[in-house]
């Protein structure tokens, strides 16, 4: 966990009001538990920037299973008019690095990260931001929420959204809804976006499971963790670009030697 | 565990997201077709029960679809806000009377009225003057049915939108291999190891392309895209190859010439399998640079683009002149690919030969990679060095499959030789007045390495290949256009010979396009871009109805978009609209709607009947025909109708022959029954699925009653695979050549010989240097036909640069299609456009700052024919002379029931005001002062979309930031669905929270 946050969860409260202070035993006594065991299940999300053309299928295909869902509605706010803005969990950005004619351009999708360590569970002042147990998907309880927005400044990605037209705060699922529900078909039970990518660049699964699909492409393919110095051990990976280099010419390698290119 | 400010238990969620059964994933599912674009993948469409009925849940990928396999872009998984979208027109509508075009004042009529305004109109025209109604189609899904009603009608004057789509990329394929890419054929990624992708942003095959990439990409498949931009596909190429736009060609002729030089080639392949070898006359006269043969009756005609084998061939074995059928194949038979040292061989009459190559070989001589380096901006070294790759990933890295076939001349092959050499292209080589050529080029590169249907190269999806060239029975007598009968020939097809234009006797053009005429003589596609234009100047004559399906011509299907507008306003000195009636048929609000007398509303994907049919633009794959169906899965809203519906309505009230029996009834009750029922041939109808009275029986047999219940249970997809022993060089596999004349997806059955030399365009040639009897053109069109009409593939520069001056306007200017939006078709979409509602030019950061123009400001980019105003990004994944945008996202105000004021109009632009849809006809080509031809290839009459050259100046701080030309804002019509709020809170289904 960063620095910031441990020294707030372990400094006194101030200037809260007696009720708060009391709730539940009141104050914070204990120290912040950093030698939780780890759980033995972690659902997650392996983003692979090799092989993602920034097509926005994820993004469109999240929205609607959402909207719709256990998590929505989620808002469009001047959905015809001017700068519309509307609530998405998952969005693709798009940057380009290094200069012509060696410009790389690389579409990057992020959607919460379902962070081992996520900054935003202790900050709620509600509980209702949690991380599960069961398979350690942070979500949000649209019952408990009210909205202060703590959260989303505590999250390092930007990944979570406050929707105006609930007053509550929404950020990805891992479609907690469909992946336990046994009244769908086994092969749909996986999140909106994993389904519908056309290059299949999402890989889903449970990154402890060591034989795992998800384990297996970090572990061969150099998975790596979006800003790990923020110290929230985020779940989603990112598998970088590989580049497979001409089989002739001055840059011709001999077979088995692929060079990586590490976006 | 994890302490939270207060230890309220965390897993105890008052909302609990397990709660079973889930109510908002228990959904009726439904399996239809998506046309959020045409790559027409299977979705399933999930409802859940709503106030008012079914509403749509969600929409995901069929897994049991061959074309996507379960995935979906983001167009489909947004196609819940097209269904709901507050633009959809849902009532019949007619102009005020009174009111301007334009003004979009309309009044809300009854269907019955509509038919019957249109109907009486359409039967006047047809009973005295059938060219006056023309059809022509945007979104064009449909062309078998939309040209059958065409032809019934009697028009020649139809075509659907390839014309000023992507033509070339069409014709200069099919001419050369034929077959092309998209839904006709493709790369083989499944076994190539180079894949090289030009000039493609997003394309129609699009979910497909992007599944095999990544498998491609993850089997460690080398991807090299060669674009001027580098966004989409090509950010994950392992390389990307900068080049200017329109010089495609001058590369490719260069590596033409590298692989040439190094005798990097698949011999064996040329010589058994394309004209490569056959022999062209060398002396002047009437037969010039055409395929020499032999005189002989019993050997067949003269071999041409119709009748291609009687040809001849200079054995090396014998030292003999031999017929190139069949004893220029036969076992021990070497025929010479080069010209001997003398530079020719001679026939026994005397006539100087050579082989076709040779002749290749000598155009390639100049194109040097140095040469080209200058032209494309791509250094001569990474020319030598990418046609290294070429050659290596085809011939060195090939390998053989154990698949054993027999050819069409019964030799036995046991294996089937791979070419693990990939191509992919499409508009960033086909919308350029030279992209005939440059994509020739192409295919004559492909074809130089043997990659044309092998496995690992370029394979043909059916009922691709076709003949070089296609038959078809062609439009060309204004006798042919009589009063109340149809046209006993196709509006559209390959022209082969000058006899085939459609041309007056005295040269002048029979269609309002002037496709098919000695302007652009093979003008496949049509030339939708020239309808308006020729039609209010009358010329070749004046038209009545104009009916447009879902064509954007107001806005940003045309060029110089804001003349066209007005041109659709213009009077005549009686004060007549020169175009009297427009009819405009689409499903949303668009810039179009506004300038209609009569408007019909369509339905949208999720409520109608629809086929993707093999006599059309079937979705087959490389194994095997695939054809498929829309089924409605919601109810029609409003009064819309289906366009094809009304199509078979009108039909059948004008009684048109194919729809009425023969005791004057109306032959089909509706679009369902003219699928089943109508077969243009025996056994062949619009789908091959489940034929014959009982539903057993494939690709051909009688109409089964049953069929669309059949596809509804199927996926609504019908998919045969084709026996191993089919599947590859069909161009010359026997067993696949007989079988696609058993099914009738060709009509003959003899083998398709790769045109490395093009006779057909020799023909042309010929006739514009008066070397030929028979049809010629006009005199001040023959330099410019005798110019462009190469037999070989050659580069020359875009028009527009003759046009204008190069050093006052430097910069290329192109667009792309974003992969998040069809054309103009998603602004109406609230998801979608909250990923583009507005576009930006992007540059590179040198030349805007040339310009004095800062990133994020405004600027106004000019050519020599308009200007816009526009806001600039920097980007360094462009080549610094040239600026893209994406296209069609700039919207006029109003339109698609956008509020005044929003993004897409006030900061989203078009390129397209800055584009001609005519340039002058360069005085050196001997033309008058002042004549004026199409923006087009000179060939194919493809619109120069990409040729256009423009500067940057940045604009005055005083000017409005907002994007130049404006137009008046556009109210939402009668029966516009409306229904917006500031705040919208989708969610389908009764259960709401």
């Amino acid at each position: 966990m960063i620095q910031w946050l441990k020294d707030l969860l372990q400094s006194p409260p101030q200037s809260l009001s007696p009720g708060w202070a009391q709730a539940d035993g009141g104050g914070r006594a204990d120290p912040i538990d950093t030698e939780t065991p780890t759980l033995a299940r972690q659902l997650a999300l392996v983003i692979d920037l090799n092989v993602c053309v920034g097509c926005h299928a994820c993004v469109t295909a999240c929205k609607q299973w959402n909207t719709s869902g256990m998590a929505g509605p989620l808002s469009d706010v001047n959905p015809y008019a001017s700068e519309p803005t509307g609530t998405f969990f998952n969005r693709v950005q798009t940057y380009e690095a290094g200069t012509f004619p060696n410009t790389d351009t690389v579409h990057f999708p992020k959607s919460c990260l379902h962070c081992e360590d996520p900054p935003c569970v202790p900050v709620c002042p509600t509980g209702a931001s949690y991380k599960r147990k069961e398979d350690g998907i942070v979500l949000v309880d649209a019952d408990k929420c009210i909205g202060c927005k703590y959260c989303a400044w505590a999250c390092p990605y930007g990944a979570r959204e406050f929707d105006d037209a609930s007053g509550v705060m929404t950020k990805c699922t891992l479609c907690v809804d469909r992946i336990h529900d046994k009244l769908l078909p086994e092969a749909d039970r996986k999140p909106a976006c994993v389904k519908a990518c056309p290059t299949n660049a999402r890989l889903f699964g449970d990154v402890k499971d060591p034989n795992s699909e998800v384990s297996l492409a970090i572990r061969d393919r150099g998975g790596y963790a979006l800003m790990p110095e923020w110290e929230t051990k985020p779940a989603n990976m990112y598998l970088p670009r590989r580049i497979t280099p001409a089989a002739v010419g001055p840059e011709a390698q001999t077979p088995g030697e692929i060079s990586s290119n590490r976006v | 565990m994890f302490k939270s400010l207060f230890s309220e238990p965390a897993n105890k969620p008052l909302q609990d997201p397990l709660v079973s059964p889930n109510p908002t994933s228990q959904t009726t599912v439904k399996c239809t077709t998506c046309y959020m674009c045409a790559c027409r993948c299977g979705i399933r469409v999930h409802l859940v029960e709503g106030a008012k009925g079914p509403e749509v849940r969600y929409i995901d990928g069929n897994p049991d679809h061959p074309l996507n396999q379960g995935v979906i872009c983001a167009k489909g998984s947004a196609g819940i806000m097209k269904q709901y979208s507050p633009a959809r027109l849902t009532q019949p509508l007619l102009r005020k009377p009174g009111s301007e075009r334009g003004a979009n004042e309309f009044e809300a009529i009854s269907w019955e009225r509509a038919y019957q305004i249109l109907g009486d109109r359409l039967t006047h025209i047809r009973a005295t003057d059938p060219k006056k109604f023309a059809l022509f189609t945007g979104r064009d899904q449909m062309q078998a049915l939309t040209g059958l009603f065409a032809r019934q009608f009697g028009t020649p004057n139809y075509a659907a939108h390839g014309g000023f789509c992507s033509v070339n990329m069409a014709a200069g394929m099919i001419y050369s291999i034929g077959g092309s890419f998209w839904e006709f054929g493709g790369p083989d990624l499944e076994r190539s190891k180079l894949f090289v992708m030009l000039g493609t942003a997003e394309d129609h095959h699009s979910n497909p392309m992007k599944t095999s990439l990544s498998k491609f990409k993850r089997a460690g498949g080398r991807f090299i895209s060669i674009n001027p931009v580098r966004t989409g596909y090509s950010a994950i190429a392992d390389e990307w190859i900068p080049i200017k736009p329109g010089t495609d060609g001058a590369l490719l002729m260069a590596l033409l010439h590298e692989l040439i030089r190094t005798d990097t080639l698949d011999h064996a392949f040329l010589k058994r399998f394309s004209n490569a070898p056959q022999l062209v006359v060398l002396d002047e006269g009437e037969r010039e640079g055409l395929f020499a043969f032999d005189p002989d009756p019993a050997k067949g005609p003269p071999g041409d683009g119709r009748n291609p084998h009687n040809k001849l061939v200079f054995d090396l074995t014998s030292g003999r002149v031999l017929n190139a059928y069949p004893e220029g194949i036969a076992e021990g038979c070497d025929p010479a690919l080069d010209a001997p040292p003398e530079g020719y061989y001679t026939l026994a009459d005397g006539t100087k030969v050579v082989p076709s190559f040779a002749l290749l070989r000598q155009r390639v001589l100049s194109c040097t990679p140095e040469w080209a380096q200058a032209i494309t901006g791509i250094s001569a070294e990474r020319i030598r060095l990418l046609a290294q790759e070429l050659g290596h990933a085809a011939l060195t890295q090939a390998f053989d499959m154990p698949i054993a076939w027999t050819d069409a001349w019964g030799k036995h092959h046991p294996t089937t030789q791979a070419r693990p050499l990939a191509f992919h292209a499409m508009r960033g080589l086909a919308a350029h007045s030279n992209g005939f050529q440059t994509v020739r080029s192409l295919a004559v590169l492909m074809s130089l390495l043997g990659t044309i249907d092998a496995p690992g190269g370029f394979r043909h999806k059916a009922p691709y290949p076709r003949h070089i060239v296609p038959n078809y029975r062609a439009f060309n007598d204004p006798e042919m256009v009589k009063p109340n009968t149809p046209l006993n020939a196709a509006p559209l097809g390959f022209p082969a010979h000058p006899d085939e234009l459609a041309i007056n006797p005295d040269g002048s053009p029979l269609r309002i396009d002037h496709a098919f005429s000695w302007e652009h003589p093979l003008s496949a596609h049509g030339m939708m871009h020239n309808v308006i234009t020729n039609a209010v100047k009358g010329d070749p004559y004046r038209i009545d109805t104009l009916m447009l399906f879902m064509a954007n011509m107001a806005w940003n299907s045309s060029m110089n978009t804001m003349t066209v507008r007005d041109m659709l306003n213009r009077k005549d000195e009686k004060g007549e609209y020169m175009i009297p009636f427009l009819v405009v048929c689409d499903a949303f609000q668009s810039e179009t709607v506004a300038f209609a007398d009569l408007v019909l509303p369509d339905t949208t994907y999720l409520e109608r009947h629809d086929t993707m049919s093999m006599l059309d633009r079937p979705i087959s794959e490389f194994d095997g025909p695939v054809d498929s169906v829309r089924v409605p899965v919601l109810a029609p809203t409003g009064e819309c109708k289906p366009f094809q519906e009304v199509l078979v309505e009108l039909a059948s009230r004008m009684k048109f022959p194919a729809f009425t029996t023969a005791t004057g009834e109306r032959k089909f009750k509706g679009y369902t029954d003219f699928i089943i029922n109508f077969e243009p041939q025996p056994g062949i109808g619009f789908l091959m699925g489940w034929r014959g009275e009982n539903g057993d029986q494939h690709l051909r047999g009688a109409p089964n009653p049953k069929q669309w219940e059949a596809y509804a249970q199927n996926n609504c997809v019908f998919h045969y695979t084709m026996p191993e022993n089919m599947r590859f060089m069909r161009n010359w596999n026997r067993d696949y050549l007989d079988f696609a004349k058993e099914k009738g997806w060709r009509q003959r059955n003899d083998p398709v010989q790769v045109a490395i030399y093009s006779d057909t365009l020799q023909a042309f040639r010929l006739a514009a240097q008066g070397k030929s009897k028979g049809r010629q053109p006009p005199d001040h069109l023959r330099e410019r036909i005798d110019t462009y009409f190469d037999p070989l593939p050659f580069w020359y520069a875009p028009l527009e640069d003759a046009a204008i001056d190069t050093n006052t306007y430097p910069l290329n200017a192109i667009t792309q299609r974003p992969m998040a939006m069809y054309h103009s078709w998603d602004s109406q979409n609230a998801w979608l456009r909250q990923i583009h509602s507005h576009n930006y030019l992007h540059v590179h950061p040198s030349t805007a700052q040339s310009a004095g123009v800062a990133d994020g400001g405004w600027a106004w980019v000019e050519s020599h024919w308009g200007k816009v105003r526009c806001m600039l990004r920097y980007s360094e994944a462009v080549e610094p002379g040239t600026v893209w945008t994406w296209n069609a996202i700039g919207k006029g105000d109003g339109a698609w029931h956008l509020a005044p004021g929003s993004d897409e109009a006030r900061k989203g632009f078009l390129l397209n005001h800055l584009i001609s849809e005519e340039l002058p006809l360069p005085a050196n080509f001997g033309a008058a002062p002042g004549a004026r031809v199409s923006n087009s290839d000179p060939i194919t009459g493809q619109a120069g979309w990409y040729d256009v050259r423009i500067r940057i100046r940045p604009a005055e701080p005083e000017e409005p930031h907002q994007s130049f030309p404006q137009v008046d804002t556009m109210a939402p019509v009668p029966g516009v669905r409306g229904g917006v709020s500031q705040v919208m809170r989708f969610f389908a289904g009764k259960n709401k929270p």
